[in-house]
């Protein structure tokens, strides 16, 4: 197949994967720009701090501290603390990363909490170039998120409707993700320790705090139960990779 | 409203950019060499999705107070619709369109 069919496809393929996240980050940026505009950020301000910072929730909790005071250590240390969760993504992708070449670093860049939840799938449509098709998906979730805030920014607070529990779009796309890779995967360990791990550590840490707390638990019961797992884990990924 | 000076803002926007790239980027600085990933990366990196995926629902959850009224039922009955629409027809978007106006619905005319 010709280099621009093959790229046409992966775009073909990538877009309708990606609508659910454009629905969500249209909305969740939007209210995002509202947000810059209310502390008297125009449309330029905004735009680059979606392109450069590129992630939803510190983007929120950044405008808290653009209010209060210059505090750049501070700004690095919570966004450190709060973004931790990327690094399992990271290390989630390692392996289908690889050999990916000039894309990867864009791949990484791009990979947030919601790209994460449709590119970590192996189900990539048979026939389609996977690199192509997870850097489009990364890619429009990108433009999506840059869109929705350039529209609430300059919308202002003049949305007709009551988005009221929009949000909600995002929790049950991972509700679809997370019941999808229930239903094909070998084991449900994972899944269990993960909610599980969760669960207990909102109860001792409260729900400020209890994402890096959780992480830690996740590795080490994941690291726990490897000798148990790790047979029917890789028969999992190589179950979903050919097609 | 006023804010930072456009110094401090551009400060203070390199400073988060910096923080999330660091946390995006560091697995593939650690294992940047091009040799086979060690075995226990591999379990890791097909054990975590599922992990991370459910840990993220949990992380989408963790303002639900089941002592405080409405106790969480919307999140539960808009879960419940997400669910039962997937299983019904696996098709994503209806699944995703059709939880969220539920709960839409919910938390805006009922609770």
């Amino acid at each position: 197949m010709p280099r621009t069919h093959r790229i046409f496809a992966a775009l073909r393929a990538a877009f309708p994967v990606s609508t659910p996240v454009l629905a969500g980050y249209l909305f969740l940026g939007a209210g995002y720009g509202v947000l810059m505009h209310s502390l008297g950020y125009g449309p330029g301000w905004t735009v680059a701090f979606s392109m450069v910072v590129f992630g939803g929730t510190i983007q929120y909790v950044a405008t808290q501290i653009l209010a209060a005071q210059y505090a750049p250590v501070h700004a690095l240390v919570i966004s450190l603390i709060l973004n931790a969760r990327h690094l399992f993504y990271g290390f989630s992708m390692l392996g289908r990363y690889a050999g990916t070449g000039w894309k990867k670093p864009l791949l990484i860049f791009w990979l947030t909490d919601e790209t994460f939840s449709l590119v970590c799938s192996d189900d990539v449509p048979p026939g389609v170039d996977a690199g192509w098709y997870r850097l489009f998906i990364s890619g429009l979730d990108y433009l999506y998120w840059i869109v929705g805030s350039i529209i609430g920014n300059v919308a202002g607070t003049a949305f007709a409707f009551n988005t009221t529990g929009i949000d909600f779009v995002m929790t049950s796309l991972f509700t679809v993700i997370v019941l999808s890779q229930w239903r094909s995967a070998r084991t449900h360990s994972p899944a269990v320790i993960g909610v599980g791990a969760s669960v207990l550590c909102i109860f001792l840490f409260g729900p400020a705090n209890f994402l890096i707390p959780a992480m830690a638990l996740i590795v080490t019961g994941l690291l726990l139960s490897r000798r148990r797992l790790e047979a029917r884990v890789l028969a999992n990924e190589d179950g979903e990779a050919s097609p | 409203m006023t804010h930072l000076g456009n110094w401090e803002t551009f400060v203070t926007m390199i400073a988060l950019a910096l923080g999330i790239a660091a946390t995006r980027f560091l697995p593939f600085i650690l294992f940047s060499k091009g040799t086979r990933l060690p075995p226990i990366i591999r379990y890791l990196g097909g054990a975590l999705p599922h992990a991370a995926m459910a840990m993220l629902l949990v992380y989408c959850l963790k303002e639900v107070k089941p002592t405080v009224a409405p106790h969480g039922i919307p999140e539960v009955l808009g879960l419940a619709a997400t669910a039962a629409l997937h299983l019904w027809r696996g098709n994503v978007l209806l699944s995703i369109a059709g939880g969220t106006v539920f709960y839409m619905v919910l938390v805006q005319r009922v609770f």
